[in-house]
């Protein structure tokens, strides 16, 4: 997988800024003026525009930092960067409470008392790092540098990313993976020979008709996708949402299919069945570029409509006349491929699925459908290689999930710190996630890192994963610092900064000042040849014919837009094993697994349970928002959505809290019920991200209910390591 | 002379909040009070369901009964655009304006003084569009001029349907929604 | 299944107004007996029968004075920006009718006086004998005391009008959104202050004078309600469906046994059976209209800021 996106990746990224600066017009930003007088060293009076790049979630949005006298005032879009074109979502716009927060960890601290017992004594960066360096050599030399693991979200991970490789270990990871979008690109590897990728490569803005398949854009404020997704809209494109719940996007929807949860994979056959049937899918693309398509014909004629009513609970006639309505606009129809897609352990083959119903619109590379993402090339630091790690990554022994490429799976890396398989790891390195939320069953990640000689965790605030750690790195928040550049496959090239914009209010220091300090006292100096972060970014700018001064007054280059579509009738390249778009894939018949996807029914939910499903908050990332006072202020608690008619059932109002509890015991926190129309009755439904049990983080304390404490069984995806999640049961814990 | 409004796409705005955030940054409202606020509205029986989702604020009415009910004045018509504003300084906070607002646009600062949405005059007689506006991501607000026929909001009030809100308790609100 | 939710939550104002709390309804429910003791008074001076209502004229202004300046200092009490008071009296805003109120209110203390001149108090009768010059001078004009009456009336009048107007003319609350609003407020300040006299006054024959013309408003009353509610309830839905939260919603427990029973009926009935002899005058019952007015306001300010006109929707 890695090696053709990579090949894919070599040939688009011929272009150049060339003239690129001269496009860009930034009438908007002021020239980065000094925020302190140099002479007085005062507070320079007035507004100020500092340009940088978002970091509440990862979409990585250009934006612009005004300081009113000095101070953080408001940030706003970059009208010059085409992911956020001068807009961001509420999370960016509230962005500055980061800098704000009250809750913010002020000095390095390191553990007093038992691992989670949250008793630590406050350090110098000093003492904090040689404990840190000492302990990591320890380690490398019992066990070699494989026995540390980085777990990192987010690109201010990428100097201490070098860092751990530098040192030795290529075990780093992120639950953006196996609990997110691994089964998607999967899926679309196996399929198109290429993935998605984040920025998703999804023409939203020129469909006409969009399928959203739990996507649940509006409340999942992916800046660029519902920007695009409202374009769609005000251009009359036809919506055709799925999803048990009765979503702020089914509220868009001309159709909205109300489908009983895990059963998606049904309804994609039966629509790929009315397509087939009906002779309503796109002829020519696959004449052209199917591979398969036979085989596929013959096994989708099982999975009618009505047939798949039994399943899904959707009607045949809407399955049909759904199934029509997209024919009608393809090729410029897209069923959104989604994003976080580790729900029920057989995510790589609905992905599958999803991709083969896409390539029945002949929607690849082509306008309305997934475009042909670009980039600019900027070459990385000349940086001495890395040493070779004789035992390999031990996240997947024995490639025992035969697809996962590409990232390393987290939850893999937790079972061979639990069982010491392939080889023992005994430190682990946390940077921005927050494990116990993030990866499911906490006990399992609990327990594991109970067996570590080493953990440390670098955050901005006393999370639930702080609590576990021996240090706890306090780093300076976004607003705060410079961090790498972003340069990302899009629509076009562009490469944007991120910059500080204001001072870090106590002892917080930025990741790349942590890693290169870590590195010095690890004798790992050579890797770090760069004085500081400046030289490192004005380095990487001028190998791109940019300079640091220039992008930090622009805040985002953007490159010449080059072509994204194919044209009508030009040759594509699939860059799979037969050249060809694969109805039936060889891959995963040698694998073992189903060469055409197949439908497992999912386990009934228990009577008197319902299955737990989660989501988003439009103002909330995951469980990293929940202290700053703006985003806080709209929302400081999820809610449970529980059917009204059920609810009535069982006397519960509106408003009422309760306690759900699993199929294995565990009770949540108290949480307030949603008695709604706009849910299944086999289900509930919650935010993700409430319910943080960190004694320290006391703004969060015990505010809403924890869905990952609730997500204790985790159903894993055969073909890459995945964690289907939406595979738990709850019900009302009466006793509470 | 202008007469300053608003018009929503409800089909495009997707309740996210972002509006709400800009104003208070833009505007320093209170922590713990809102100048906008996002109503949803939702009515049938799962899964036929229809949802409207808007976002609200003060109708910088043209019959504005917290104007006409101001014992000091400090409730009136600024002279650019018909735009309901209170002065800090002449306000008593006897909240009588509250009481009379159909749509509880308004509330108390922690200072004393009643404080609601501005339309963001400050920004606007300086050519820019309200924070709320400016910001959202999903382009469903407009702001503009409704006396002038030619506008983006009157045009858009003459193609689509649309409504205001609680129009019978005849304020004439400036704001509509398209639906 | 209709389902409204918002993201609003104004201090005061989510998830249900309640902007005014004890002060207003005190407010208007002084103003009310002030309103009710002027137009007593004035009446009796009017018609030149102050020998014989001796409370009424001499007793009610004082008496008015302090009621007057208590509601004063509890809508004082209420204003959120206190620094800011004298803003009321730098302009006179002719549509508010809180502006109308403080004017009037101002207005009242020199009749008051005038009032009060008619027998003054002793210690400023000593300290000022230029006074009782002036008592002398009244009393030698009948028809000067004839004019404070009328004066007296007419401002009871507005003072008693104004405080139902106040509400009335915010037309965002159904309930208040009633033409007679001022008429309810009025004979209630009238029953109220009917009643007070009817405790205080020493002598029978006004005590019984009173308690006659008291069950007289409190009649009067049992129909202004009758009336303001069946305005409500023929009128457009949220105004019906304001007044079902008297009759049988949130506030109808209180608004039947403190309005209607404790304030109305059961004083009456007492009242109707004191003057026909059946049984001896007792202070309880005025003192119930007393607090049925109180109530009254409590209920008509908070079911007020209560009803919505989104309850149509
Ligand atoms: N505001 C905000 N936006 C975000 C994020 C955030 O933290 N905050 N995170 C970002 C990230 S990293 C990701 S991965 C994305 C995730 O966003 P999406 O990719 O949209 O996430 P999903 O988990 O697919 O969406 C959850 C939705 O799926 C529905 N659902 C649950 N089970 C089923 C099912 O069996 N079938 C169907 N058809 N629907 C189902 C739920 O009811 C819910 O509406 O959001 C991104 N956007
Ligand atoms: N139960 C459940 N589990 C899930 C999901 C779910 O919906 N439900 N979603 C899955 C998905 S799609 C994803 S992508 C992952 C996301 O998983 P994570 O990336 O782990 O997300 P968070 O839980 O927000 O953890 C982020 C942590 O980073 C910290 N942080 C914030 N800003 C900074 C910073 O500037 N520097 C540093 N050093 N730290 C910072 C925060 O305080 C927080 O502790 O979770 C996955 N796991
Ligand atoms: S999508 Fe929102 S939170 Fe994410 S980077 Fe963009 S503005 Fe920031
Ligand atoms: S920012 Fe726009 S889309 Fe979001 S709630 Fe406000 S008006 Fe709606
Ligand atoms: S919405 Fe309310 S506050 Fe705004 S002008 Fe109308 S009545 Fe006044
Ligand atoms: S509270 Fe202020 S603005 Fe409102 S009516 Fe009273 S004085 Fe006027
Ligand atoms: S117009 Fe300005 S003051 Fe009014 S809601 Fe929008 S941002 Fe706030
Ligand atoms: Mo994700």
């Amino acid at each position: 997988m890695n090696s053709l996106s990579r090949r894919r990746f070599l040939k688009i990224t011929g272009a150049t800024f060339g003239a690129a600066v001269a496009v860009s017009s930034l009438s908007e930003v002021v020239k980065g003026a000094e925020k302190v007088e140099v002479k007085t060293g005062k507070k320079v009076k007035g507004i100020q525009k500092i340009p940088t790049y978002c970091d509440i979630c990862f979409w990585k949005c250009g934006a612009i930092a005004y300081l009113k006298d000095g101070e953080l005032w408001k940030i706003e879009g970059n009208p010059d960067d085409p992911l956020s074109e001068g807009r961001l979502c509420p999370r960016g716009t509230g962005g500055i409470g980061a800098h704000f927060d009250d809750s913010r960890l002020k000095a390095p601290l390191i553990r007093k008392g038992p691992r989670g017992s949250e008793e630590f004594v406050q350090v110098t960066w000093d003492e904090a790092l040689n404990y840190i360096a000492e302990k990591m050599k320890k380690i490398k030399s019992d066990f070699g540098p494989e026995a540390m693991v980085l777990f990192s979200h987010g690109v201010g991970g990428n100097f201490l990313k070098h860092l751990m490789h530098a040192y030795g270990t290529p075990n780093d990871t992120a639950p953006s993976f196996a609990q997110c979008r691994g089964p998607r690109e999967v899926g679309f590897e196996l399929t198109f020979g290429d993935v998605i990728g984040s920025p998703e490569r999804t023409d939203l803005r020129n469909s006409k008709c969009i399928v959203l398949i739990g996507s649940h854009l509006g409340e999942n404020m992916h800046n660029t996708q519902v920007q695009e997704f409202s374009e769609a809209i005000e251009k009359g494109a036809t919506i055709i949402t799925v999803d048990p719940r009765f979503s702020v996007a089914a509220g868009k929807a001309k159709y909205y299919l109300p489908i009983k949860p895990g059963t998606d994979m049904a309804l994609l056959l039966a629509w790929m069945n009315v397509l087939v049937t009906e002779e309503l899918y796109n002829k020519k693309f696959i004449e052209k570029y199917a591979y398969g398509f036979e085989q596929f014909q013959y096994e989708i004629a099982q999975y009618t409509p009505e047939w798949a009513y039994i399943e899904t609970t959707i009607d045949p006639e809407v399955i049909r006349e759904t199934a029509r309505e997209m024919a009608r606009y393809m090729p410029a129809t897209l069923i959104h491929p989604g994003r976080h897609t580790s729900w029920y352990g057989d995510d790589a083959q609905r992905s599958r699925a999803i991709a083969l119903l896409n390539a029945l619109m002949g929607n690849w590379g082509k306008k309305g459908g997934f475009y042909n993402p670009t980039s600019v090339n900027i070459p990385k630091y000349p940086y001495p290689a890395y040493p070779k790690s004789e035992k390999g990554a031990a996240d997947n022994p024995n490639h025992k999930y035969p697809f996962a490429e590409g990232e390393k799976l987290s939850t893999g890396l937790r079972e061979a710190t639990l069982t010491e398989k392939p080889y023992p790891i005994k430190g682990w390195f946390v940077y921005g996630t927050n494990l116990t939320q993030a990866l499911p069953n906490t006990q399992e990640t609990i327990n594991a890192i109970q067996k570590l000689d080493l953990m440390v965790v670098c955050d901005v605030v006393p999370s639930e994963i702080a609590g576990y750690a021996d240090v706890v790195l306090p780093e300076s928040v976004y607003v705060e610092r410079y961090d790498d550049l972003n340069n990302p496959l899009f629509r076009e090239g562009f490469v944007s900064l991120r910059q500080p914009v204001v001072d870090s209010p106590n002892d917080q220091k930025p990741n790349w000042w942590i890693a290169k300090k870590l590195a010095d006292k690890l004798g790992l100096q050579e890797y770090f040849p760069w004085k500081d972060v400046e030289e490192y970014l004005d380095t990487r700018l001028r190998s791109a014919g940019l300079s640091l001064p220039q992008l930090k007054e622009k805040g985002v280059i953007r490159a010449p837009k080059g072509k994204i579509y194919f044209d009508e009738d030009e040759e594509i390249e699939f860059y799979t094993s037969t050249g060809k778009v694969e109805f039936y894939s060889h891959k995963l018949k040698d694998a073992g697994f189903d060469p055409i996807p197949k439908y497992t029914k999912p386990e009934e939910p228990p009577a008197g349970y319902f299955r737990l499903l989660f989501g988003r908050s439009p103002v909330h990332t995951f469980s990293k928002t929940q202290s700053n006072r703006f985003l806080s202020g709209l929302m400081d608690e999820n809610e449970v959505w529980l059917n009204y008619d059920i609810a009535k059932r069982m006397g519960i109002k509106n408003g009422d809290y309760i306690k759900l509890k699993n199929q294995d015991g565990i009770v949540s926190n108290k949480v307030k019920v949603k008695a709604t129309e706009r849910i299944r009755t086999d289900c509930v439904y919650m935010v993700h991200g409430f319910g943080q049990r960190s004694k320290m983080y006391r703004q969060t304390f015990n505010k809403g209910a924890s869905d990952s404490q609730l997500i204790t069984k985790y159903k894993m995806d055969p073909l890459m390591g995945g964690t289907g999640m939406n595979v738990n049961f709850v019900t009302i814990d009466w006793e509470a | 002379m202008a007469r300053y409004g608003m018009v929503i796409d409800t089909k495009k705005c997707v309740g996210c909040q972002d509006c709400v955030i800009a104003c208070e940054a833009e505007n320093n409202v209170p922590e713990g009070f809102c100048r906008d606020w996002i109503t949803t509205e939702s009515s049938g029986k799962f899964p036929t369901i229809e949802m409207e989702i808007r976002t609200e604020r003060c109708n910088h009415c043209t019959d504005a009964p917290c104007v006409s009910c101001c014992p000091t004045g400090a409730s009136h018509y600024h002279d650019v655009g018909g735009v309901v504003l209170v002065t800090h300084g002449e306000c008593i906070g006897c909240k009588a304006c509250i009481a009379s607002c159909p749509y509880d646009a308004r509330y108390v600062h922690p200072e004393g003084y009643v404080d609601k949405c501005t339309f963001c005059i400050h920004r606007v007689e300086n050519g820019k569009d309200p924070a709320c506006v400016s910001v959202c991501p999903t382009h469903c607000m407009y702001f503009g001029d409704l006396d002038d026929p030619s506008s983006k909001v009157s045009q858009l009030l003459k193609s689509r349907k649309n409504h205001s809100l609680i129009p019978e308790a005849g304020t004439k609100p400036n704001i509509y929604y398209l639906t | 299944m209709q389902e409204i939710t918002t993201t609003r939550h104004n201090h005061l104002i989510d998830p249900t107004l309640h902007v005014w709390g004890w002060e207003i309804p005190i407010y208007l429910f002084l103003g009310g007996m002030v309103a009710g003791m002027m137009l007593i008074s004035g009446y009796f001076l009017f018609k030149g029968r102050h020998k014989e209502t001796n409370c009424s004229c001499y007793y009610l202004p004082y008496m008015s004075m302090v009621l007057l300046s208590l509601g004063m200092l509890a809508l004082f009490l209420d204003l959120e920006h206190k620094l800011y008071v004298w803003r009321l009296y730098t302009t006179f805003q002719i549509t508010s009718a809180m502006s109308w109120g403080s004017w009037i209110l101002v207005l009242v203390y020199p009749i008051l006086m005038i009032n009060i001149l008619l027998r003054p108090p002793k210690i400023l009768e000593d300290k000022l004998p230029i006074i009782i010059e002036w008592k002398n001078k009244l009393h030698a004009n009948p028809i000067w005391i004839k004019n404070i009456g009328v004066i007296s009336m007419f401002f009871g009048a507005g003072i008693g009008l104004y405080t139902g107007v106040l509400l009335s003319s915010l037309g965002a609350r159904p309930l208040w959104s009633s033409s007679i609003l001022w008429l309810l407020f009025l004979v209630s300040g009238l029953s109220g202050a009917a009643a007070f006299v009817h405790v205080i006054a020493k002598n029978v024959y006004e005590r019984e004078l009173l308690a006659k013309a008291d069950n007289a408003f409190l009649i009067i009353e049992l129909f202004v309600i009758a009336l303001f509610i069946i305005g409500l309830k023929t009128a457009t839905q949220v105004q019906s469906n304001a007044a079902d939260m008297l009759l049988n919603g949130e506030f109808a427990s209180s608004f039947w046994v403190f309005v209607i029973g404790i304030g109305i009926v059961i004083p009456l009935i007492i009242q109707l059976l004191a003057v026909n002899h059946k049984i001896h005058h007792t202070p309880i019952a005025p003192l119930m209209v007393i607090l049925g007015g109180l109530i009254l306001r409590f209920i008509i300010v908070a079911a007020g800021q209560y009803s919505h006109w989104f309850a149509l929707n």
